[in-house]
């Protein structure tokens, strides 16, 4: 499956990550070169076979649903890199 | 010696005894250190956390009954966060970035009495097998044949060089497909990927959370047995930790492998593969067989589609666990331009914040999870992991105690030299470790011998599923039977 300049755009849009329209032609080129060799994939018979989703064949441990952790904002915030009154600061979303 | 050079049971048994200060120890790794600028190996360093860490190791070790990594100077791998020390990742996004907690890991280790040197350089997230990708610039192998610059492999480059150049006596490293295995045969020392679920991966920047796994990168196999203990166990923190209690590692050393049945997987004999890899493997069996284990020739059938199918899974993986560095929380933001809304602060964040190689991880993640190419690329590659963890299954079953297989299809290569490659060409070093993260087993690079240039090779050992102990023991053998003495000479 290769991937053309218009799908390369749509999925930079829904990794958020900016890619100029420039770059576009060599980023296709380059998920398609990766996308070939996952197409080996393909000649495996996977008939009857389940996705594998969990490494170990354990139930995910579970806990009561109570609080356990919190009450310090300022070291939530800490590392922000805009944070006013208690809150992190992004720009305006809605209009 | 300088005490720097010691290893961490040696170096265990002198502090006990009192013929060794944790502060004097933890000195001679500071100017290691300090001298070992041109390896780029310590991208952080701690001294005065050091020092203060080795003050009261050597209190405790006064009062008797220390752990045993009490005092021991480690590095720790930029991936794990360290309470109120730069944790990056390697990464120009998480620049700035000082937790306000501490990884289960190094709390441990910090428990068990151990000192932080600083922390250790390594590809972006993780995603590298050439330390290439690192905001800092590449970690330098201390292994030289000419006057190129060699990579000391990845992601855990900068562990890996500062061991073998004797910068501290060992490192943390986390490995997702290779990451521990590789670096420690690209420089002639053991790394150990524990089973999944055996060491907390809280804490620890996520890169694939099915696959990463952290383990210990050490001058020895015993050393490793020692710094695995304090490194693993149960934690809360992490839902796919193992409630299982933890062996005496070390205890298990006996060197007496005799009757073990030894795996040698025919998919492991790669087209293209050199021939001074595959002398090293026949040897490696060779040694097993001296010891009195038998070796058994067994089929793995779907090793071929491992690489491809880590490289739909971990992608995937990643661009879910990565979507959180949007320049809100923490690390680096975009300056803005007028005008500019929340979705050009995400994507201009990211774009200046990711480099290349992650980028492209995160694309080809968000594109093989993204509707209608889910079912044909994610599950499809989940299915094909099925079958590869069946596979081992199936030999363990069979009565297999261990797997030997080489670490790496080559050895180290220099600095650049893959600059122009295809990244899928990247993607091949992991082409014998990669496997064993599929199937969440423990396996063990193990420095064996050296090729014609000088460079250290090394062997995988695969074990079976929590059995670590077993499969240190059959390390501990191997590493005996090597007589692997070879140090990078100094330059630096």
């Amino acid at each position: 499956m290769s991937i053309d300049i218009d799908t390369a755009r749509k999925v930079a849009k829904l990794a958020r990550i900016r890619v100029e329209e420039t770059d576009l032609p060599a980023l296709a080129q380059e998920l398609s070169g990766i996308l070939g060799f996952m197409e080996q994939l393909n000649e495996v018979d996977v008939t009857g076979v389940d996705p594998m989703t969990s490494v170990t064949p354990m139930r995910l441990a579970r806990r009561a649903d109570v609080v356990t952790d919190g009450g310090y904002p300022a070291a939530v915030l800490a590392n922000a890199p805009d944070a006013r009154e208690g809150f992190f600061a992004v720009p305006k979303v809605v209009e | 010696m300088n005490a720097n050079e010691m290893t961490i049971a040696t170096a265990r048994d002198a502090l006990r005894r009192g013929e060794l200060s944790a502060v004097d120890l933890t000195m001679a790794c500071l100017t290691a250190m300090d001298a070992g600028d041109g390896l780029n190996a310590f991208v952080h360093k701690t001294p005065e956390i050091a020092l203060e860490q080795a003050r009261a190791a050597d209190a405790r070790l006064a009062a008797g009954a220390a752990p045993a990594m009490c005092g021991i100077p480690l590095g720790i791998k930029d991936l794990f966060c360290t309470k109120g020390v730069p944790s990056q990742a390697g990464s120009t996004i998480l620049r700035g970035f000082r937790p306000e907690y501490e990884s289960t890991v190094t709390a441990r280790l910090f428990d068990a009495g151990a000192v932080m040197l600083g922390k250790l350089n390594m590809d972006e997230f993780a995603m590298g097998s050439s330390n290439e990708s690192s905001c800092y610039g590449p970690a330098v192998n201390p292994w030289k044949v000419d006057t190129r610059n060699l990579t000391p492999g990845g992601s855990s480059g900068g562990s890996a060089a500062a061991v073998a150049a004797d910068l501290c006596l060992a490192a943390t490293g986390t490995d997702t497909g290779g990451s521990i295995r590789q670096p420690a045969a690209f420089t002639g020392i053991v790394g150990i990927k524990p089973t999944y679920g055996r060491v907390s991966r809280w804490g620890i920047v996520a890169f694939a959370s099915s696959l990463d796994q952290a383990g210990p990168m050490t001058k020895s196999v015993r050393d490793a047995a020692i710094f695995l203990g304090a490194m693993a166990g149960y934690d809360p923190k992490d839902s796919t930790s193992a409630n299982l209690p933890v062996p005496d590692f070390e205890a298990a050393l006996t060197g007496d492998i005799r009757g073990r049945r030894i795996g040698i997987p025919r998919e492991y004999r790669m087209d293209g593969m050199p021939d001074e890899i595959e002398a090293l493997w026949a040897r490696g069996i060779d040694m097993m067989r001296d010891a009195g284990a038998e070796i058994v020739d067994i089929s793995l059938p779907h090793t071929k589609y491992a690489l491809p199918a880590y490289y739909v899974i971990a992608p995937a993986e990643a661009s879910s666990n990565l979507a959180r560095y949007d320049g809100v929380r923490y690390g680096h933001r975009a300056k803005l331009a007028q005008g500019d809304g929340i979705t050009e602060m995400y994507e201009k964040t990211r774009a200046e914040g990711f480099g290349p190689e992650v980028q492209r991880r995160i694309m080809i993640g968000t594109y093989v999870l993204s509707a209608g190419f889910y079912d044909a690329y994610y599950n499809r590659a989940r299915r094909v992991r099925a079958l590869i963890k069946r596979d081992f299954e199936l030999a363990f079953e069979g009565g297999i105690d261990a797997i030997l297989t080489p670490a790496t299809p080559s050895t180290a290569f220099g600095i650049g030299e893959m600059a122009s490659a295809d990244p899928v060409e990247m993607y091949l070093n992991d082409v014998f470790t990669v496997t064993v993260n599929l199937a969440g087993l423990p396996g063990i690079a193990v420095p064996v011998g050296l090729d014609r240039q000088g460079l250290p090779m090394g062997l995988q050992l695969i074990g079976r599923p929590w059995a670590e102990a077993d499969l240190l023991n059959h390390a501990y053998v191997l590493e005996r039977s090597a007589g692997f003495v070879a140090r990078a000479e100094k330059w630096w």
